[in-house]
C-alpha cells in the first residue's frame, strides 16, 4: 500500500530519490534530553546542509524514547513500518538498542548509533547494527595507557556513575590499572553531593582520578573534588567532551579528556564545529559529531541513488569515508573498523586536543 | 559487597561534617511537607518544586547582578540578595500552588488522594516549565534578550568560580566553611521557625487548626489564611534551603527537585510528620546515616540506605522518631 | 450501565461479547482517529493492556483495601526481572513456566513487605512503599548477578501456534483510503506468531491476561472479601469489632495485588524481550496511581478508562513532542479539579455520599425539602 503511495509521489516530484527519510531514536524530552539535543542537532546540520543544495528535501524524523527500554519497540516498530524511513540515527543509548535492536534487524533497517558504547551490542547478531563511536572496550585500554604512559600517576582512584556506559568503561581501565588502583566508589547518575566520595578519595590520596560517566556528574564531582582539597588530574572520557563541562570553571582545568574523536584541529572538523555553532548558537556536544556523521553516511546513500533499505545497508556496509571523528568504515559485526583515540586537556576554559593516545 | 569498616572510623568526624550539612538542607526541606501535612494531612508533593525553583533563582540573581567578577562586600551584598530572591521565588511558587492545585480540593472537601494527584500533575508542570524556558521564551522573542538565563534548559546550570570555599582543620580534620555556615544556619532558622509557631499568634492558629480546624475556625482563626501561611513559611524556608544548596553544590537543573523532595520527605517521615522539631532531626539523622553507609559499603547504596533505614525506624517506632503531630506539639 | 443491566441476560451476554470482540480486533481495524500517528498502534494497545493490568491490581489495594501505595512499580519489577533470570540470564525455562512462577515470588515479596509495614498508618505506609520500589531499582542497579543498568535481554517470548512463516492463518490489517476501507493483504498479523516487530499476539495475550484478571476481579469483589475489605477501608475500628481480621485481609489485598503487579511485569518482560532498571522508575508508581485514581478509584471501569487515558494519551500525541510531559500535568490538576472523585467514580460512593448527607442534614436538625430524600431515608 504504502509503496503505492511513494511512487505516486514520486512522479509528482519528478526526482530520483525523493521522499525518503532518516530517522532520530533516542531521547528528545525526558531525563535524557540533554544528552539527547547535540545528538538530534548534529544529524540536524548534516541533513540541513544536504538539503541545500539536493533537488528534493530528506527530512530527519525524531523518535523520541526519552531514553528508555520502555518506548524503543513501540518506536522501533513504526519505523519499520514505514517504509520511507530508509536509516536510523541512533538508538541513542544502549539500553534502548537493545529494545529495538531485534526489531530493526527482523526488518533490516540500518541503524548507525552515535552513542551507545556497550560492547555486546554487536554481538547479537544483528546485521543492521553499525556503530560510529569506539566502544568501550577500545576506550578503556587506552585511557589506562595514557594514565600509565603519560600521566605516570602512581595511584590511581577509580569513580563510575553506575550507569552501562561509566560502570563499563571504569571496569576496563580498573582492570587495566591493575595495582595502581588505590580505591574505587560508584556514584550514581542524578546525584549531585559526591560528599562521601570525596572523603574517600582524600582518604587514598591518589595521584589521578578516573571518572567513568557523563558530563552532568561530572561537573559536579570535580568541583566538589577540588573543594575537598584534591589536587591530582582528573582524568575522564567522551560522555564528559561537552562545553557545559567547562562550566567548572577553574575545578575542570587540567582534567584529560579521552576521546575516540579526531581533534578540530583538522580543517573538516573545524568546518563542522563552526557550522554547528552557526546553526544552534552553541558549539558541538558530547556526541554531536558521531551523529554527524552517521548521518551523513546515510546522506550520502541517497546522494548515490540509494532508494531502499537494502540498498543502504550494503552502502552502509561498504562505506569508507573520512568523517568529522574517524576514519568512518565498519567490520562485519558493525564496529568502527579504525579507532583512534585522541586525549584533550582543559586549558584556559576551552577543552584543546593534546594528541593521539598510541 | 565488602564492608569498609577501617576507613570508616578512621575518618568518622570528616563524614558526619559533610553528613549534617546536607541533611540539615533536607531539614529544611522537610519543613514544607511536614507543616503542610501537619494542616492539610496532604503530601505535597510538588513541593520539591518549589525548592527547584528557589535555586534558579538564587543562581540567576547571581548571574545579573555579576558575581563572578565581585569579591569582599560587594559579594557579600550580592548573595542577601540572592538569598531574599531565593525566598521570595519559592514563597511565590508555594502559594500559588496552594491557590491553583490544592484550595479549589480543599475548597470541595475532595478526597486527600485526589489532591496527591493534582500535586503530582503541579509538580510536573512546574519542573516541565523550567526545563522548556527556552522554548516557552522563544515564543515570545525573548531567547535573545535572555539567553544568558534560559539556555541549557535540560542541562546543569552552574555558577562555579562564584565563591572561595576555604577549609580549615581542626585537630587534624578538615571541614570546609561552607559546610558550616550551612548547618548553623539551617539550624538557626528551624529554631527560629520553632519559637514561631510557638509564641507567635499566627503560629498558634497553624497549630490550631492543624489540631482541630472547625473549633480553631469557631474561635476567630481564618482556615485559608491558615493555609496560606503554612504554604508561604514552606516556602520560605524551602528557599533558604535553595540558596544553602546552591552554596554548597553550585549548580541545578530542572529536575534537581525529584530525589532531594523524596529523600526530605523521608526525612520528614523520619522525625515524625507534622512535627517540626521532627524534622530537623529527621533530616540530619538522614543525612549522616547516608554518609556512614556509603562510607561502609559504597556510594551506589546511598539511596537503599535511607529507605531501609526509614523502614526500619517505622517498624521499631511506628509515627517516627519524634512521633507528635503539629497541633499536639507542645513546642 | 443503568440502561445495561435492565437488559435481559442473553442480550447482556451479547453486547459484552460484541465489546470484547472489539477489544481484539482494535489493532487490525486501524481506526483513523484513534490510531497512533507517530507510534506503531499494536505496541500502544500492548502498553495500555498492560497498564490496565497494573492498575486493576493497584486498584485492589488503593480502591478496595484504601491502602496508598506508592511503590507498585516493585511487584511488577519483581514479576519482570523473575521472568527474565529464568528464561534468558541464569536459566532457559520456558516462559509459559517462568510466568507463574513469577507471580507468586512477586505475592510472596508482596506478603513479606506486608506484614511487617501494614500496621503502619496509612500515610506512613505511602512512602514505605515507596521507598521499597527504589529499593527494588537500586538493587538492580547495584547488583552484578541481576544485570546492573546493562540489563538483561533475549527474555523468553511465549511458543508459537503453527509454521514460523505464516502461523495457522494470516489475518489481514484494515487500510483506510479516502472514504474506502481495504483489506490490507501485504499488512497481516500471523496468527500466533510471536515475533519482534508484530506486536499484535502480544497485545492479545495482555488483552487475555486483563479479561481473566477483570473476572477474578468481579468475583472477588462480590464475595465476603470484597465486603471485609470495603469494611476495613470505611472504618477499621469498627470492621474490627465486627469481627472482621482487618489485618489478614489487608495482607490479603497487599497480596493479591501484588500477584497482579508481578504478572503485568513478567508480560512486559516478555514482549520487550529486554529489561533494565530505567523501566521501573519511581515515576511509573506515581503513573500507576494516577491511572487508578483519575478513573475512580475503586471502580474497576473507571480504573481500566484511568489506565487507557495515562498509557494512551501520551502516545497519541507524540505530535506534541517536548510539551507532552507539561500537558499531561496540567490535565492532571484539571482532572482533579474538576472530576475530584475520578472520571467513573464507583457507585459505593454515590450511596455513601448520600447517607453522608442526610446524616449531616440529621445532625443540623434541618427539615428535608427535597422528596427524593424522603424516600431515599424510608
Amino acid at each position: 500500500m504504502t509503496a503505492c503511495g511513494t511512487t505516486d509521489d514520486k512522479e509528482a516530484g519528478g526526482d530520483g530519490a525523493c521522499d525518503l527519510k532518516l530517522a532520530f531514536f533516542g531521547p528528545e524530552t525526558g531525563d535524557a534530553a540533554g544528552l539527547g539535543k547535540p545528538i538530534i542537532q548534529g544529524a540536524q546540520l548534516a541533513v540541513n546542509q544536504y538539503n541545500d543544495d539536493a533537488e528534493c528535501d530528506v527530512e530527519l524524523e525524531k523518535k523520541d524514547s526519552q531514553g528508555s527500554p520502555d518506548a524503543a519497540p513501540a518506536l522501533a516498530t513504526d519505523v519499520v513500518s514505514d517504509d520511507s524511513i530508509i536509516g536510523v540515527v541512533g538508538p541513542a543509548f544502549s539500553g534502548e538498542s537493545a529494545a529495538a535492536g531485534p526489531i530493526f534487524a527482523e526488518e533490516g533497517v540500518p541503524t548507525i548509533t552515535p552513542s551507545a558504547t556497550n560492547p555486546t551490542l554487536a554481538d547479537n547478531g544483528w546485521d543492521t547494527f553499525h556503530r560510529a563511536l569506539g566502544n568501550d572496550a577500545t576506550q578503556g585500554p587506552a585511557a589506562a595507557k595514557y594514565i600509565k604512559d603519560t600521566i605516570k600517576a602512581e595511584s590511581v582512584f577509580v569513580i563510575d556513575d553506575a550507569s552501562e556506559y561509566g560502570a563499563g568503561l571504569a571496569g576496563i581501565v580498573e582492570k587495566d590499572l591493575g595495582d595502581l588502583v588505590t580505591g574505587t566508589d560508584t556514584i550514581q547518575q542524578k546525584q549531585t553531593d559526591f560528599s562521601a566520595t570525596v572523603t574517600k578519595v582524600n582518604d587514598a590520596k591518589p595521584a589521578a582520578v578516573f571518572f567513568g560517566g557523563y558530563y552532568a556528574e561530572a561537573t559536579l564531582l570535580i568541583g566538589q573534588l577540588r573543594d575537598g582539597g584534591f589536587d591530582g588530574t582528573f582524568i575522564v572520557a567522551d560522555g564528559v567532551k561537552d562545553p557545559a563541562f567547562l562550566d567548572a570553571k577553574a575545578a575542570a582545568e587540567g582534567a584529560i579528556i579521552t576521546c575516540p574523536c579526531i581533534p578540530d584541529t583538522d580543517p573538516a572538523v573545524a568546518d563542522f564545529a563552526t557550522a554547528y555553532e552557526a546553526e544552534f548558537g552553541e558549539a558541538p556536544g558530547t556526541y554531536a559529531a558521531e551523529a554527524y556523521d552517521a548521518a551523513n553516511i546515510f546522506l550520502a546513500g541517497i546522494k548515490d541513488g540509494v532508494e531502499d533499505r537494502e540498498a543502504m545497508l550494503e552502502f552502509v556496509n561498504g562505506y569508507d569515508e573520512k568523517g568529522v571523528t574517524k576514519q568512518l568504515k565498519f567490520d562485519d559485526k558493525g564496529e568502527p573498523a579504525d579507532v583512534h583515540v585522541y586525549a584533550y586537556t582543559v586549558k584556559d576554559g576551552a577543552i584543546v586536543a593534546d594528541g593521539e593516545i598510541e | 559487597m565488602n564492608l569498609n569498616f577501617e576507613f570508616f572510623f578512621n575518618n568518622l568526624p570528616e563524614l558526619t561534617i559533610t553528613g549534617l550539612a546536607f541533611g540539615a538542607i533536607y531539614a529544611l526541606i522537610a519543613l514544607g511537607y511536614t507543616m503542610v501535612y501537619g494542616v492539610l494531612q496532604l503530601i505535597n508533593f510538588a513541593h520539591s518544586e518549589v525548592f527547584m525553583y528557589g535555586t534558579f533563582a538564587m543562581l540567576w540573581t547571581i548571574m545579573a547582578l555579576g558575581a563572578a567578577d565581585a569579591n569582599g562586600v560587594h559579594l557579600v551584598a550580592i548573595l542577601i540578595a540572592a538569598l531574599f530572591a531565593a525566598m521570595a521565588m519559592s514563597a511565590v511558587i508555594a502559594l500559588g500552588l496552594e491557590r491553583i492545585a490544592y484550595r479549589p480540593l480543599i475548597k470541595r472537601n475532595a478526597p486527600r488522594l485526589i489532591a496527591l494527584i493534582s500535586a503530582i500533575g503541579a509538580s510536573f508542570v512546574l519542573a516541565e516549565l523550567m526545563g522548556l524556558r527556552d522554548k516557552i521564551s522563544g515564543w515570545f522573542g525573548l531567547d535573545d534578550d535572555l539567553s544568558d538565563y534560559v539556555q541549557k534548559a535540560k542541562i546543569n546550570n552552574s555558577m562555579a568560580g562564584v565563591l572561595e570555599k576555604p577549609r580549615f582543620e581542626i585537630a587534624g580534620v578538615s571541614i570546609s566553611s561552607i559546610d558550616v555556615i550551612v548547618i548553623v544556619s539551617a539550624v538557626a532558622m528551624m529554631v527560629l521557625l520553632d519559637q514561631f509557631v510557638r509564641r507567635s499568634r499566627l503560629g498558634k492558629g497553624i497549630r490550631a487548626t492543624a489540631q482541630d480546624p472547625e473549633t480553631a475556625s469557631l474561635m476567630g482563626v481564618n482556615p485559608t489564611r491558615t493555609i496560606q501561611m503554612t504554604f508561604l513559611i514552606g516556602g520560605l524556608m524551602a528557599g533558604v534551603a535553595a540558596f544553602l544548596y546552591m552554596l554548597k553544590l553550585d549548580a541545578t537543573n530542572y529536575q534537581v527537585g525529584f530525589l532531594l523532595g523524596v529523600k526530605a520527605f523521608t526525612a520528614a517521615v523520619l522525625g515524625g510528620i507534622g512535627n517540626l522539631r521532627g524534622a530537623l532531626l529527621g533530616g540530619l539523622v538522614l543525612g549522616v546515616a547516608e554518609n556512614w553507609g556509603q562510607a561502609i559499603l559504597g556510594s551506589e547504596w546511598r539511596d537503599v540506605i535511607a529507605f531501609v533505614l526509614l523502614v526500619l525506624i517505622l517498624l521499631v517506632r511506628p509515627t517516627g522518631l519524634l512521633g507528635e503531630s503539629l497541633g499536639k506539639a507542645r513546642a | 450501565m443503568k440502561k445495561l443491566s435492565a437488559l435481559p441476560k442473553p442480550a447482556k451476554i451479547l453486547i459484552w461479547f460484541l465489546i470484547a470482540l472489539f477489544a481484539y480486533a482494535l489493532p487490525l481495524l486501524e481506526l483513523p482517529i484513534l490510531s497512533t500517528p507517530d507510534s506503531d498502534f499494536a505496541s500502544v494497545l500492548f502498553t495500555v493492556s498492560i497498564y490496565c493490568l497494573v492498575a486493576l491490581g493497584l486498584n485492589i489495594v488503593v480502591g478496595y483495601a484504601g491502602l496508598l501505595d506508592l511503590g507498585y512499580v516493585g511487584f511488577y519489577a519483581i514479576g519482570a526481572y523473575t521472568v527474565a533470570i529464568l528464561t534468558s540470564f541464569h536459566g532457559s525455562w520456558p516462559l509459559l513456566l517462568a510466568i507463574p512462577v513469577a507471580v507468586v515470588v512477586a505475592m510472596i515479596s508482596g506478603v513479606i513487605l506486608g506484614a511487617p509495614t501494614l500496621r503502619v498508618r496509612g500515610d506512613y505506609l505511602a512512602i514505605v512503599t515507596l521507598g521499597f520500589g527504589e529499593i527494588i531499582r537500586l538493587v538492580a542497579v547495584n547488583t552484578e548477578w541481576l544485570g546492573g543498568n546493562k540489563g538483561i535481554n533475549n527474555i523468553g517470548r511465549p511458543p508459537n501456534l503453527g509454521d514460523e512463516k505464516t502461523g495457522l492463518f494470516e489475518v489481514p490489517h484494515l487500510f483506510w483510503g479516502d472514504g474506502t476501507v481495504l483489506l490490507d493483504n501485504k499488512d497481516t498479523t500471523k496468527f500466533l506468531i510471536f515475533g519482534y516487530s508484530d506486536a499484535v499476539p502480544y497485545y492479545w495475550m495482555g488483552l487475555t491476561a486483563v479479561v481473566l484478571v477483570l473476572l477474578a476481579d468481579i468475583l472477588i469483589k462480590n464475595s465476603r472479601v470484597g465486603r471485609a475489605w470495603e469494611a476495613t477501608r470505611e472504618d477499621e475500628d469498627a470492621a474490627e469489632l465486627m469481627g472482621v481480621p482487618t489485618f489478614k485481609f489487608k495482607l490479603l489485598a497487599f497480596s493479591t495485588g501484588a500477584f497482579v503487579g508481578g504478572l503485568a511485569g513478567a508480560l512486559f518482560a516478555s514482549r520487550q524481550s529486554f529489561i533494565n532498571p530505567q523501566s521501573f522508575l519511581l515515576l511509573f508508581s506515581i503513573l500507576y496511581l494516577a491511572a487508578v485514581v483519575v478513573g475512580g478509584q475503586g471502580n474497576r471501569w473507571g480504573v481500566l478508562l484511568g489506565a487507557f487515558l495515562v498509557a494512551y494519551l501520551p502516545e497519541r500525541f507524540r505530535g506534541f513532542e517536548d510539551f507532552r510531559v507539561l500537558a499531561f500535568g496540567l490535565a492532571l490538576v484539571l482532572l482533579a479539579t474538576l472530576r475530584p472523585e475520578g472520571l467513573l467514580p464507583p457507585r459505593r460512593t454515590v450511596r455513601a455520599k448520600q447517607l453522608e448527607h442526610e446524616l449531616d442534614e440529621l445532625e443540623e436538625g434541618a427539615e428535608p425539602d427535597h422528596d427524593g430524600e424522603e424516600t431515599a431515608r424510608a
